[in-house]
């Protein structure tokens, strides 16, 4: 799993690729966190990630309630239908702001 | 009918095992055809389940666990794990309530949710001794091209 910063300190991107399972998960989220620590917009580019487990899910989670409590926009974009289809299973379609 | 019979992997109970048995896993899968999205849908549900006994059969102690897997009627693909560490059905945990807000959202209880709605049918039984929690799944495109 890999995880790249661009943009700048307000808009930031995020690109992953990888699977988000239980080994990766919390060096994503350690990445997540950083990448929101200060920003106003974060946009996660979820296209190279075909696989997000329960401990991704954990990641997530957290990163949106760091968002939604420091008011930074945080979106994820092209996700893989594998992975939308967790997201709808688990109730995080309407938890997290899929474009 | 002839009767298949499993195909099995024993580890120790450790989460580090988790890499050895989505190997196992995937190069089973890989040679039965079955798409990309069946084959991620399988190892997520078999993380979950691997995960929670490493995490919690044997209570710290160390213990092992037997990973199974069997290909039935061209498609039905049953995933067996069996752990000798404490009684526990997973099955019997409360659904999390996937309405709730992301400030009220807990993430205990999730992985096994996803194991329920992914799968087929999961059964769990208590026999000699050992938790087996058997999943099953009906593939779309499995088993045509080895046996």
């Amino acid at each position: 799993m890999q995880v790249v910063l661009t943009g700048n300190q307000e808009n930031k991107e995020l690109q992953v690729e990888g699977r988000i399972d239980t080994g990766t998960a919390p060096e994503f989220q350690e990445k997540l966190m950083g990448g929101l620590a200060g920003a106003k917009k974060v946009r996660i580019n979820m296209e190279k990630v075909e696989y997000v487990s329960s401990a991704g899910l954990r990641a997530f989670l957290n990163g949106q309630k760091y968002a939604n409590k420091n008011g930074i926009e945080m979106i994820l974009f092209n996700v893989a239908d594998s992975v939308t289809e967790v997201f709808e299973i688990t109730g995080f379609i309407d938890i997290l702001n899929v474009e | 009918v002839e009767r298949k019979k499993w195909v099995e992997l024993g580890v120790p109970a450790k989460i580090e095992s988790w890499a050895r048995v989505r190997d196992f896993l995937e190069s089973y899968l890989e040679k039965r055809d079955c798409t990309p999205r069946e084959q991620t849908q399988v190892l997520i549900a078999a993380e979950e389940i691997f995960i929670n006994i490493a995490s919690y059969a044997y209570e710290g102690e160390g213990g092992s666990a037997v990973v199974r897997l069997k290909l039935e009627q061209g498609n039905v693909l049953s995933l067996q794990f069996e752990d000798g560490g404490k009684p526990y059905n997973p099955l019997e945990n409360e659904d999390p309530d996937i309405a709730l807000s992301a400030e009220e959202r807990e993430v205990g209880g999730l992985g096994i949710y996803l194991v329920k709605k992914s799968m087929d049918n999961v059964t769990y039984q208590y026999v000699d001794g050992k938790n087996c929690l058997t999943l099953v799944k009906r593939l779309k495109y499995a088993g045509t091209s080895v046996h």
